[in-house]
């Protein structure tokens, strides 16, 4: 029992810290993909490419045994682990916010230049509030991708819910039992974000 | 010219040219608006009006030629282009009210975001705004809760809340039900009266009679007439524009 609580707050800690960072950077780069500035554009695209097509685990192996190797301050495998995280799921939130930010009219933008805003203000109080609420929807299937997502860190020795099923196994608790409460538990968090995802769209059905 | 003459150009265009493609859209325009000046432009649909009004500031870029504002040259993109923009009032044909934002947030996002006045100071002043323009009652609401006449008042308080020293008017009526054309043309026509720099690309001819200091007709892409109401519609000089009046006034 403490092992699953243990492993439940680390899946929680996990998901949080790395949606909180994923969010902030995956909003700078998916701004990046559609800036006036060409060096920019190329930099978010080449991040968003190098890093989507990279399969998870290879990004967090990375940071587990290639990152302690570089000669880096270290970091501990749940920092490690965040990061990774987050990297990842920032270039799903990119293209998630980019294809929101394609939703909104022209005319948004220039009537917001016209009256003196700099493209920064633009963005940021005129384009992207609208972007983000055309796309909440896809915005949580990338969060509950996250959630479920923290499972793999388990392989890189943090030990999340993930890990809890391995452990009882070993113990000699039948292997079923074990996952089906995994999964439980994750359904009910699943189900947690999914109720914050209705509250959002119905905060701001109004808007159009 | 009817106005008085007050100086320099406040808005001025020398030699202005745009191509978009192999089209050549803006040909050689010369332009100068002085100081509470009427303009309105009329002409068929591609001759360039929309292109010349959204140029002036800078929506559109130029190919050639110059464009200033109170002596002042339009900057490239950035902070001064910025600035800039904020002298120079905008209404569009499809209003454009920041759709997140309610009718008091649309009006008070620039005083308090580029001049950096109180929220309170705007607010004071965007509900008077609101107020002359017969919308004062909608503040609350989002622009989408309005009707098509409506939300222009408020694109027209929108502008009128950076104070600007001129407005620019892309066929601010075309995309309304008749029944509201009217209600935006009142305020333009008071806004005339009141000694504002307007820049009006119109098919309203109405508009043109009551208010325009001077007609400008453009057609495929050059200035072809730059006369006073008068004698625009009762005396046109080239036969491009007693062929485009004689088929406004078959309806």
């Amino acid at each position: 029992m403490d092992l699953f609580v243990t492993g439940f707050k680390n899946t929680l800690i996990l998901f949080f810290f790395s949606a909180i960072a994923a969010l902030i950077l995956g909003t700078i780069v998916g701004a990046m993909r559609v800036s006036p500035v060409p060096a920019a554009r190329a930099t978010g695209t080449l991040y968003v490419n190098v890093v989507r097509n990279t399969p998870l685990t290879l990004v967090l192996f990375f940071f587990a045994l290639g990152y302690p190797k570089l000669g880096l301050p270290p970091i501990d495998f749940i920092t490690a682990a965040i990061i990774g995280l987050s990297l990842y799921t920032a270039t799903y939130i990119a293209e998630t916010l980019r294809s929101g930010i394609n939703t909104v009219p022209l005319g948004q933008a220039e009537a917001a230049r016209a009256i003196g805003l700099t493209f920064g203000q633009t963005l940021t109080l005129v384009v992207l509030p609208q972007a983000f609420r055309s796309v909440i929807p896809p915005l949580f299937s990338v969060l509950i991708a996250l959630l479920k997502n923290t499972t793999v860190a388990a392989g890189f020795s943090v030990a999340e819910a993930g890990a809890i099923r391995a452990n009882l196994s070993e113990r000699g608790e039948p292997a079923l039992v074990g996952l089906l409460w995994v999964a439980l538990v994750f359904i009910v968090l699943v189900a947690g974000l999914s109720l914050l995802q209705r509250y959002f769209e119905n905060k701001w059905r109004v808007a159009r | 010219m009817t106005t008085q003459a007050s100086g320099d150009a406040l808005v001025s265009l020398n030699g202005v040219n745009k191509h978009y493609g192999q089209l050549h859209v803006l040909k050689d325009i010369n332009l100068q608006v002085r100081k509470g000046e009427v303009v309105v432009v009329i002409g068929p649909s591609g001759s360039g009006k929309s292109t010349l009004c959204r140029a002036i500031n800078r929506l559109e870029t130029i190919d050639a030629g110059d464009i200033s504002i109170d002596g002042k040259h339009l900057p490239e993109e950035g902070k001064q282009l910025a600035n800039l923009r904020a002298d120079v009032g905008m209404v569009f044909q499809s209003f454009n009210l920041f759709a997140h934002k309610t009718i008091l947030e649309n009006v008070t996002l620039g005083p308090i975001k580029v001049k950096g006045v109180s929220k309170a100071e705007a607010e004071k002043e965007a509900m008077k705004l609101l107020e002359r323009v017969g919308v004062g009652h909608q503040a609350p609401k989002l622009p989408a809760q309005l009707s098509g006449g409506q939300q222009q008042r408020v694109a027209i308080a929108r502008a009128l809340a950076m104070k600007p020293k001129v407005m620019l008017f892309d066929e601010p009526t075309s995309a309304l039900d008749p029944e509201m054309i009217n209600e935006v043309l009142d305020v333009m026509v008071q806004l005339a009266k009141e000694g504002m720099t307007m820049i009006v690309v119109t098919h309203e001819m109405g508009f043109a009679r009551k208010a325009a200091d001077r007609v400008v007709f453009m057609a495929d892409g050059q200035i072809v007439e730059d006369s006073t109401p008068e004698e625009f519609f009762t005396n046109p000089q080239s036969n491009r524009a007693k062929d485009f009046l004689s088929k406004l006034l078959t309806h």
